[in-house]
């Protein structure tokens, strides 16, 4: 059992550089299977963001950073890489690693232009060599001393003014990739390809829990998660759900078709639209609320306008969605206009009044004490009809039932939806517990057909790991322009849908025709009479300011190769066009 | 006499008026002196080329025997006259054969180092120190953020990784000349004894470096047999980067990339490569090696050629070294 920065540096570095989802998981349990606490709890609590530490922000290493390397070469520098903490990590002027047997090397400091010529002192601050028997200077941070436990419990201690001498001290007693990791743990903002999710999924593996376990407790822990590793290394009780407002793990549904349906008598079910936005929980309790998405991530702050409106004391399950309130209904906005307000640290008032956001309302998980998942859907489903009724109305509705009587009318209805954000009809058993995950039976997802087109490849690109010697990527294009003169203009990226064989003879495709070459991109020759179509589904097309054809696709995948079809008759971008809302 | 009347940039690549002569030309020249075999340095169709025995070596191997109209031997530590200027020939430690090539006249000296690194390898001879008026210095790595760690160490880990991943075949992307002989050589030193696979390209190097004396212990040509699918599962495979982009890579079975480039020393260009495994091996000086060379050859004036030109200016003005680029084109950057 080893803690420290030299593991955790390692971690991240195989992290960053293993594209499967298996590998990494396997990095991950490793890590925390070898790590003794509390530095396996920082280090999950770093790559999950949960870490902050406020004495540190990336301007303040910046500003040690240009006391110590000539501006100039630090500006080449980070052109290049492109990354700060990677950046300062490779150019701070500490002593080499490892020592080398070349006589060139021994004696030498960095030398990266402060301005200081020979013989001179070093500026106040800045490396020494040093001896390896020489002890310490007083302030030193010894390379042994820094655990993250260290690291992080002594900055979280330290004034905004003092941070930068500590700083600096440990970024001199470390080696380029323990530099890189400390940054990494100090300032946030990893990079290093990996979700909480998968953070959560992998801490699930280690100790053979359920990942719904997991997330049911994560917002009520304390960093460094001792109570829960404790519980999950079997030395410990399970930490009780101590936080207001915690999540409660979602339960989700199984796609499925009328075949499947026959087996099962309508009448023990009830239905309703599936809604395209977000699926959330918004969850209040003791002064506390919160959003979170199905996953357990907590997104409340990009919507402080709906965190505002949640004056009430439960958890309701529901699709968050853009729209405004008019005529004393909801009146929903495009997908498209969901995706103005995800993904931002903070969200503007203008935002805010431009695309409010609200919750179409599905279940209701807990209402003051009384927690209603063991009930029957059925008596939940009149609760939470109740329940919304006192919320106010331009923020939260009820998702409506859809009256059928048959399966052939549910198999009618959900090509038929009444508005475009509505992506199929869910299927809910009359007395369904609320569980988690996704059990067969009492929930099923029925979705419309996706929407097809016939495009024509233009560019592949090489995939990664398995794939990384096939162009397995692929951007396709629609045509515009005159009929007699037509053009292609790129709508969209696949790069699964596909079988193994198929994949080998696309690639074989684009190797025989290639025209151009960009790095790992390969232009492909497409004209009206030679070029490669394909059927390509989508769920959903959105508005696109940023795509040159106009429009953005989701979850586009290949659907099927047209060998048989000439590029010509491809679709053309009015059929997209016509598509749109 | 002034530098520039001794030695200048032009279209064809660095010229010597009074000795009519050209150093690396990119374009075919009635005279060539070719510092080292890598192909941005020496091209076919000089009249008449000067170079090392194992520069010319490489050459024949690489564009045939009738690469140039006449050749030349120049071996390390020799001093010939070309039209009045004396020419020196000096190892560079860059790859096998490889020469820093010093010209003299009226007083002035200039040293055209090619390529060059100034840490051990067991495929070459070891740079020489050669002091001047001028030093040209190449800056493929010319930035402070490119520090080459210690070779063993580099080794260690694709040995650490062959341990931990015994069913993956290791594939090692290295450049057929130089590059590939010294990660194989570094492989053995760290006391790895078996069967080494290399790709097709670079078995006609190989072999001469074999030749010349240099021991790459048991190799044999990345060929499948039929049928057997994991005949390579923890095995070291060598070959050209642009390999693992192939068809070829297919046959290997759930295969580990490392690659062996100064590169690698910036994780999203590894990233971006495909690169699992990075193994920070350059054959060219990083940016201490470069700074303190400057130094060490005691020049007052430094040409700084193909690379990041302006960052090593920017290091010679903070240390009040005249320096300027020399904007020669034809060299390629990222060949490592």
């Amino acid at each position: 059992m080893a803690g420290g920065m030299k593991p955790f540096a390692e971690l991240l570095d195989r992290l960053v550089l293993t594209p499967s989802r298996n590998a990494k998981l396997r990095l991950l349990v490793d890590y925390v299977a070898a790590t003794p606490d509390p530095d396996r709890g920082y280090a999950i609590a770093a790559i999950t963001r949960d870490l902050d530490i406020p004495s540190v922000k990336p301007a303040m290493i910046r500003a040690l950073v240009a006391e110590r390397v000539d501006p100039v070469l630090f500006g080449y520098s980070y052109d290049f890489v492109g990354d700060l903490a990677e950046t300062v990590s490779l150019i701070w002027p500490g002593e080499r690693e490892p020592p080398s047997p070349s006589p060139l090397r021994g004696g030498s400091t960095r030398s990266v232009g402060v301005g200081v010529s020979d013989g001179e002192e070093p500026p106040p601050g800045s490396a020494r060599l040093r001896d390896p028997h020489r002890p310490p200077l007083k302030g030193e941070v010894k390379d042994a001393d820094l655990s993250l436990a260290t690291i992080v419990e002594t900055l979280q201690k330290t004034s905004r003014s003092d941070a930068p001498k500590l700083v600096a001290a440990m970024l001199d007693a470390l080696d380029p990739p323990g530099r890189y990791a400390l940054l990494k743990l100090i300032t946030g903002g990893m990079r290093v390809g990996v979700s909480s999710r998968l953070v959560k999924q992998a801490l699930a593996d280690y100790g053979q829990k359920d990942v719904t376990e997991i997330e049911e407790l994560w917002h009520g822990l304390q960093i460094p998660y001792a109570d829960l590793f404790a519980w999950l290394d079997g030395t410990g009780p399970k930490p009780e759900s101590a936080a207001a407002a915690p999540f409660r793990p979602v339960m989700l549904a199984n796609p499925t078709d009328l075949d499947e349906l026959a087996r099962y008598d309508p009448a023990d079910y009830l239905a309703e639209w599936k809604w395209d936005g977000i699926r959330v929980q918004a969850t209040a309790e003791r002064g506390v609320a919160r959003i979170y998405s199905r996953t357990g991530d907590d997104i409340s702050h990009a919507f402080p306008d709906l965190l505002a409106a949640m004056d009430f004391d439960g958890a309701i399950d529901g699709e968050l969605l853009v729209g405004h309130y008019e005529d004393g209904a909801i009146r929903v906005g495009a997908f498209g206009d969901l995706q103005q307000r995800l993904n931002r640290k903070t969200v503007s008032a203008k935002q805010q009044a431009k695309f409010p956001a609200l919750v179409r309302a599905y279940d209701l998980l807990q209402e003051g004490e009384d927690d209603l998942r063991p009930l029957p859907f059925e008596a939940r489903r009149a609760r939470l009809e109740a329940f919304v009724a006192d919320l106010p109305a331009d923020r939260f509705d009820l998702s409506a039932l859809v009256p059928f009587s048959t399966w052939d009318e549910i198999g009618r209805m959900r090509n038929a939806a009444p508005e475009p954000v509505i992506e199929g009809l869910m299927l809910k058993r009359r007395d369904s517990a609320y569980v988690p995950g996704r059990p067969k039976g009492p929930w099923f997802k029925y979705k419309r057909d996706p929407f097809l087109i016939d495009a024509v490849l233009m560019y592949a690109q090489r995939g990664h790991g398995k794939r990384s010697s096939f162009y397995s990527d692929y951007t396709f294009g629609v045509w515009t322009g005159a009929a007699d003169d037509p053009a292609l203009v790129p709508v969209g990226k696949a790069y699964f849908g596909f079988t193994d064989a198929e994949l080998r003879q696309i690639d074989k495709y684009v190797r025989d025709n290639t025209i151009e070459r960009f790095g790992p991109v390969r232009s492909v020759r497409a004209e009206p009479d030679h070029g490669l179509v394909l059927e390509v589904a989508f769920e959903g097309l959105n508005r696109s300011a940023r795509h040159k054809s106009g429009v953005a696709m989701r979850f586009p995948r290949i659907a099927r190769l047209r060998w048989d079809k000439p590029p010509h008759e491809a679709d053309r971008l009015e059929t997209l066009e016509a598509m749109l809302d | 006499m002034k530098p520039e009347a001794l030695l200048h940039p032009t279209a064809k690549g660095l010229y010597c008026p009074p000795g009519d002569f050209y150093i690396d030309p990119v374009r075919p020249v009635d005279r060539a002196l070719i510092t080292h075999g890598h192909a941005d340095h020496a091209r076919a169709g000089h009249g008449h080329v000067m170079a090392t025995r194992e520069t010319l070596d490489i050459m024949g191997i690489r564009y045939g025997e009738n690469f140039a109209g006449a050749t030349q031997e120049a071996a390390y530590g020799e001093v010939v006259t070309i039209n009045g200027v004396t020419v020196s020939w000096h190892p560079a430690g860059h790859v096998l054969g490889s020469a820093q090539i010093a010209v003299e006249k009226g007083g002035t000296r200039i040293v055209a180092s090619g390529d060059y690194k100034r840490r051990p390898d067991p495929t070459c001879t070891g740079f020489d120190l050669v002091p001047c008026d001028v030093f040209i210095t190449e800056a493929t790595f010319g930035l402070p953020v490119f520090t080459h760690p210690d070779d063993a160490g580099e080794i260690a880990r694709l040995m650490e990784s062959l341990a931990r991943f015994p069913e993956r075949a290791h594939l090692v992307g290295a450049y057929a000349l130089g590059k590939a002989q010294r990660v194989i050589a570094l492989i053995r030193q760290a006391g790895y004894a078996e069967t080494i696979f290399i790709h097709g390209a670079m078995e006609k190097l190989c072999a001469y470096y074999r030749d010349r004396g240099i021991d790459l212990g048991p190799l044999a040509p990345a060929t499948i047999e039929k049928g057997a699918k994991d005949q390579f599962a923890g095995k070291v495979i060598v070959g050209p980067p642009s390999a693992f982009a192939d068809r070829w890579a297919r046959r290997f079975p759930d295969p580990v990339a490392c690659f062996a480039s100064g590169w690698m020393r910036v994780r999203q260009r590894a990233r971006q490569r495909g690169v699992e495994l990075p193994l920070i091996i350059s054959d060219h000086s990083d940016w201490d090696e470069l700074t303190e060379t400057i130094r060490d050859t005691g020049a007052s004036e430094v040409w700084v050629t193909h690379g990041r030109e302006e960052a090593l200016v920017r290091w010679c003005e903070l240390h009040q070294i005249r320096a300027r680029p020399l904007n020669l084109v034809g060299y390629e950057d990222e060949a490592e």
